[in-house]
């Protein structure tokens, strides 16, 4: 080794960064990141608000003070139960995300398992496994609530299921294309070569080096569960009354489209706004989880 | 000891490797035999896709699962063909190790050089972390990386291509193998580098006692790194014997072609290169007979009948072809070239 070789790339130049060159001096330099997570944490905080405090009780009917208009006690006024549009906002946000939450958890673990056992196998494991995906990718998160719905009846539950079960598919394609990539990395190899089997490989080499592609699917995933669990719940497949749902509320305000639209239109915007935040929430993250950024750690 | 030292440390005896291609099942090895005694070393030298690769990585038991091997492969008198992936794993790393060709690709990005030594010696001798560690250290001091005990946390980005050859070479040999496989270890390096990668290398085979089977295209790296040399040739071995008898009397056309087609210092400019003509066969469609039949100056229509029988044409020199007495009198050994 020459010696300018070794003093150029030496140790103390690679600790000595610049706040820029951090994870999060670049996330918050990053238009779509910061937008992106301010929205979706806006949405987090109404849920976990709604826990210990909504303007009114989201189950209080008062059929007297129907379709009020915006005022200072309801801000966003009342639907056509009498009920706080603030609050069952609020309250919609939790199952918004307590859904989300558990089916993309549903999907993930059976997903990333079932692409990481394709991936590792091979040969015919493989082939069983990316063929049942195959055939359950070809029913909608809808039609197989629906069936669902059928068998055990509608609620949460069914929802969660549902969601969760449509989740799996992509994950798996997903995790399956991204290690395979990996398992044909020369590290790999040169793991085998040292001993390792490939159960210690694929938590070791592939797991750490797929991470970054998951994460950023998973915010996806999100945004899918929750318009996923708004039309289910709108088909009245998903989150039962009295508990408030975004897509519920969708659903009481069809009938009075003409009457009062902006009953609509704060669901649909609550909708939106979980959506969207996530999806650039992903984009933001793609770009600084992005290996040849990110190596400049 | 003693007769372990006289055993074989590995036998090959008429290897065949069988890949499924996208052009269907193709016959990557044949026929190929070698055994190799403790603190020996064995070079491999051929042209790509020539089945040198994949007859070190049947020794390493990390052949593709639609590959079928034939023939036998005995590590101290214990067979490994068709040994169960979980036995191999305790082999791999410990008793044979492998570098690989691309230093740059050959390490993990998201583990740090340290821990990634340190791995072989935690799992194969059981050492805790804080020994595993220390020794790590001492590895990578010895394959000379400067300061390795501030760098052992560095990930490997951090390091240049030479440096991380050395690293690759630390953990290679971090629990002391039998057997040390180096597959064009010094090819993607910058030419002043390779030498000295070479010289750590036959120092640390030395030293250490280890037998190497060292793979290269590079016929200059094979003749002055190794004390047997095997040519291959689509699959087959055309010519085998000690490298100095090798290069004094090639015997092979394709030998002989190989030696004539590398650069030479010194030559007069506009000289051309002397090429062989043709290229490598897929080893899909390989001709029936001689495997170089269809490249080969010397052909008769008795090469192409069938593959010709390993002759003897010295001490422990063998090689593959009918037309010896033709090819060898119009010898290109080194010592007339």
């Amino acid at each position: 080794m020459t010696a300018p070789v070794t003093t150029s790339i030496d140790a103390p130049v690679a600790t000595r960064r610049l706040p820029a060159k951090t994870f999060w001096g670049r996330a918050l330099r990053h238009r779509s990141f910061v937008l992106g997570g301010s929205l979706s944490l806006l949405v987090l905080v109404s849920a976990l608000l709604s826990l210990v405090w909504t303007p009114w009780s989201p189950y209080e009917i008062d059929i007297a003070s129907k379709l009020r208009p915006p005022s200072a006690a309801h801000w966003l006024g009342t639907d056509s139960f009498g009920r706080d549009i603030v609050s069952l906002l609020l309250a919609g946000a939790r199952s918004t995300i307590a859904v989300g939450i558990i089916a993309v958890s549903i999907g993930l673990t059976f997903g990333v398992c079932l692409g990481l056992i394709a991936s590792a196998k091979r040969g015919w494991t493989e082939e069983i496994i990316m063929r049942f995906s195959d055939f359950t990718f070809a029913f909608p998160a809808v039609l197989s609530a629906i069936m669902l719905a059928a068998v055990v009846g509608p609620g949460m539950v069914t929802s969660i299921v549902a969601i969760g079960i449509f989740q799996i598919p992509t994950l798996t394609r997903l995790t399956r294309g991204s290690a395979n990539a990996i398992w044909a990395r020369e590290f790999v190899l040169a793991a085998r070569a040292s001993g390792k089997g490939k159960f210690r490989i694929t938590i070791e080499h592939v797991l750490p080096n797929i991470l970054s592609i998951l994460i950023v699917q998973l915010t996806i995933q999100f945004a899918l569960a929750i318009l996923a669990e708004a039309a289910l719940s709108y088909l009245g497949l998903g989150t039962q009354p009295p508990q408030p749902s975004w897509g519920r509320m969708l659903n009481d305000a069809q009938t009075l489209l003409f009457l009062s639209p902006m009953l609509a239109v704060y669901p649909g915007a609550a909708i939106a706004i979980a959506v969207l935040g996530l999806n650039l929430l992903g984009d933001g993250l793609r770009d600084l989880l992005d290996p040849r950024l990110a190596r400049e750690r | 000891m003693a007769e372990r030292s006289t055993m074989p440390l590995i036998e090959v005896d008429n290897l065949g490797v069988r890949l499924n291609t996208s052009r269907g099942p193709a016959q990557a090895v044949r026929g190929v035999s070698f055994s190799l005694k403790r603190g020996e070393t064995l070079g491999l030298v051929g042209e790509s896709g020539c089945g040198k690769s994949v007859t070190a990585m049947s020794l390493m038991g990390l052949l593709p699962d639609s590959a079928r091997v034939t023939g036998s492969i005995r590590l101290d008198g214990n067979e490994l063909a068709g040994l169960a992936d979980a036995d191999y794993c305790r082999l791999r790393g410990n008793r044979i190790s492998m570098i690989f060709q691309e230093p740059m690709t050959a390490l993990n990005p998201m583990h740090t050089i340290g821990n990634q030594v340190a791995e072989p010696l935690r799992r194969h001798k059981k050492y805790s972390a804080g020994q595993a560690r220390q020794e790590a250290i001492a590895l990578l001091d010895r394959v000379g990386l400067p300061d390795p005990a501030r760098r052992i946390d560095a990930y490997p980005h951090q390091f240049s291509g030479g440096q991380r050859q050395r690293i690759t070479i630390a953990m290679a040999l971090a629990c002391e193998p039998d057997l040390l496989i180096a597959d064009e270890p010094t090819t993607a390096l910058d030419v002043t580098i390779q030498g000295q990668i070479l010289d750590l290398i036959a120092d640390l085979v030395e030293e250490r006692g280890m037998s190497m089977i060292l793979i290269s295209h590079d016929l200059g790296v094979i003749a002055e790194n190794v004390q047997r040399m095997m040519v291959m040739y689509g699959g087959t071995v055309v010519e085998s014997g000690p490298t100095d008898e090798v290069f004094r009397r090639m015997g092979h056309p394709y030998t002989q072609g190989l030696f004539r087609a590398r650069p030479k210092l010194g030559a007069r400019k506009g000289t051309r290169l002397k090429t062989i003509s043709g290229t490598v066969p897929e080893l899909a469609d390989l001709p029936a007979g001689c495997t170089f039949s269809e490249r080969c100056p010397l052909v008769i229509d008795a090469c192409r009948a069938a593959l010709p029988p390993m002759a003897d044409v010295g001490p422990g020199h063998g090689v593959r072809c009918i037309r010896t007495d033709v090819s060898m009198a119009a010898n290109v050994g080194a010592l007339s070239a």
